[in-house]
C-alpha cells in the first residue's frame, strides 16, 4: 500500500512538472537558427527535396550510422538471448497447418509488399519515407512469409549476407565522401543533379537503399528469432 | 479549415487517451496489446495533421505494425503467463 | 492545436508510467512503456510544429529560396524518426528477456523474481 502511495506521489510530481512546462510553453513563430540554415542550404548543398532526409543522411549522417549499429546490436543480442530455445524448438516442432487462403494470399502479396518497400526507400529524398520506413515494409513482407510457411527453413545465411554487405557498403560510401568530398558520409560524391529528379542528391538514394536493406534484414532477423522460439507453458 | 483540423485533433487526442486507458486498465492482455497498437496508429494520423509525414510513416509501419507483432509472438509462446501478477489469480501459479 | 497535442503526449507519458508501476505482469509493463514512448514522440513532434506552415519537403508550392518562411522545424522530426526505430529495438530486447524470465520461473509476475531483493 505504501508502495502504491509512493508511485502515485511520484506521478503527481511528474504531472506537476509537465503541467508547468505546458502552461509556460509559447510556440515559436520563426524557425530557429539551425532549422533556418537547413531550410536555406539543403536545396543548393545537398539537392534533396525532403529536408528531413537531408538531415538524417548527410548533416547528421554519423548519428544514423550509429542508429543502424544500435539496431544491429539489438538484433544480435536478441539472437544470443533466444539461441537455446530456438535450437530446441526446431528439434520438436508440430505445427497446425496454415490455411489455403494465407498461403495463396502471401504468394500474391509478398512481391507487391517488397516492391512497395523498395519504392519507399528509393524515393526517400523526394517524398516522405526512406530507408527505415521501407525496411519496415520489407520486414512486414518477410513476416507474412513467416506466417504463411512456418515449416519452411528461414534463409538466415542470405539475410545475414544482405545485412553485413549493406553495412560494409554504407561505411565504404562514407569513406569515399571523406576522400572525394567534404567529409565522412558527405553525399556530394556523385553530381547533385536536378532538384526533384529520381537520380539526384548525390549518394543519398544509394545510402538510403543500403539502409533500407540493412534495416529490413535486421527487423526480419528479430521477427524470425522471436517466431522460432519454443512454446512454453 | 483550421477549425476542422482542430476538431479532428481533439477527436484523435480523445481516442488516443481512451485507447491508452483501455490498454493499461483492461483485464485482457491481448486487448491491451491491440489497444497499444491503436495508440500508435492514431498517433501516426496525428503526425500527419502536425505536418510530419516522415514520422507518420515510421510510426505506422514500425510502432504500430511490427511491435504489435513482436508482442503477439511472445504472447503466443508464454501460454499461462497472461494473468500472472493479477490479484485474484496470482496465487494459483505459485 | 499544439497545446492539445502536447497535453495528450504528456498524458500518455503519465498513463504509461502509471501502468509500468502499477502492474506486476512483465508483458503489461512493456506495453505501458511503449505507450509512454508514443507520448514522448508526440510531445517532440508537437514542439516542432508551427501553425499555418507545411511539411519540410520542397516542391512546386514550397520553393527552395522561400522555404524558411513556409516549412516547420525539420530537426525534431529527424530526432523522432531515430527515436521510433530505436524504441522498437528496445521493445524487442525487453520482450526477449521477458521470454527468458518466463522460461526460468514459468511466471510473468515480477513479485516472483526475488533473487535480487536485498
Amino acid at each position: 500500500m505504501v508502495k502504491r502511495l509512493g508511485a502515485l506521489l511520484l506521478l503527481l510530481a511528474i504531472g506537476g512538472i509537465f503541467t508547468s512546462l505546458l502552461v509556460g510553453y509559447v510556440p515559436d513563430t520563426e524557425l530557429n537558427d539551425t532549422a533556418r540554415y537547413y531550410a536555406y542550404h539543403t536545396a543548393a548543398d545537398i539537392g534533396s527535396a525532403n529536408i528531413v532526409t537531408a538531415i538524417v543522411i548527410t548533416y547528421r549522417g554519423l548519428d544514423t550510422l550509429g542508429e543502424v549499429t544500435v539496431l544491429f546490436l539489438a538484433a544480435a543480442i536478441l539472437g544470443l538471448v533466444l539461441a537455446r530455445g530456438r535450437r530446441q524448438a526446431q528439434a520438436r516442432r508440430a505445427l497446425t497447418p496454415v490455411g489455403e487462403l494465407l498461403t495463396t494470399g502471401s504468394r500474391v502479396l509478398v512481391p507487391l509488399i517488397m516492391l512497395l518497400g523498395v519504392y519507399v526507400f528509393i524515393n526517400g529524398h523526394l517524398t516522405p519515407g526512406g530507408g527505415f520506413q521501407g525496411g519496415a515494409v520489407i520486414a512486414s513482407g518477410v513476416l507474412l512469409l513467416l506466417l504463411a510457411g512456418p515449416r519452411k527453413p528461414f534463409a538466415h545465411s542470405l539475410i545475414a549476407a544482405v545485412e553485413s554487405l549493406a553495412g560494409v557498403f554504407y561505411v565504404v560510401i562514407g569513406l569515399m565522401g571523406l576522400v572525394l568530398a567534404g567529409g565522412f558520409l558527405d553525399s556530394r560524391v556523385l553530381p547533385l543533379g536536378v532538384l526533384g529528379a529520381l537520380f539526384s542528391a548525390g549518394t543519398i538514394p544509394i545510402i538510403y537503399t543500403l539502409i533500407g536493406l540493412k534495416v529490413g534484414a535486421e527487423f526480419s532477423v528479430m521477427l524470425s528469432d522471436l517466431a522460432e522460439t519454443e512454446e512454453l507453458g | 479549415m483550421s477549425l476542422l483540423l482542430t476538431a479532428m485533433t481533439f477527436v484523435l487526442c480523445i481516442a488516443m487517451i481512451v485507447a491508452a486507458l483501455v490498454s493499461i486498465l483492461g483485464r485482457s492482455l491481448p486487448i491491451a496489446i491491440l489497444a497499444a497498437g491503436l495508440v500508435s496508429l492514431v498517433a501516426s494520423v496525428l503526425f500527419v495533421i502536425l505536418a510530419s509525414p516522415d514520422v507518420a510513416m515510421t510510426e505506422a509501419a514500425i510502432g504500430s505494425g511490427l511491435s504489435t507483432f513482436l508482442f503477439f509472438f511472445v504472447l503466443g509462446r508464454v501460454r499461462g503467463g497472461e494473468r500472472d501478477g493479477e490479484d485474484e489469480s496470482g496465487s494459483e501459479h505459485g | 492545436m499544439i497545446h492539445l497535442a502536447m497535453a495528450t503526449g504528456f498524458l500518455l507519458i503519465l498513463i504509461g508510467f502509471y501502468g509500468a508501476v502499477s502492474n506486476r505482469n512483465i508483458l503489461r509493463m512493456i506495453v505501458a512503456f511503449t505507450i509512454a514512448d508514443s507520448g514522448v514522440n508526440l510531445v517532440i513532434v508537437a514542439i516542432g510544429y508551427m501553425p499555418g506552415r507545411t511539411a519540410p519537403i520542397l516542391d512546386a508550392t514550397v520553393k527552395a529560396g522561400y522555404a524558411a518562411a513556409r516549412i516547420i522545424d525539420p530537426v525534431p522530426q529527424a530526432l523522432v524518426l531515430t527515436a521510433i526505430v530505436i524504441g522498437v529495438g528496445v521493445t524487442a530486447l525487453m520482450l526477449a528477456y521477458a521470454y527468458k524470465l518466463y522460461e526460468k520461473k514459468r511466471s510473468l509476475d515480477i513479485a516472483k523474481f526475488t533473487e535480487l531483493r536485498g
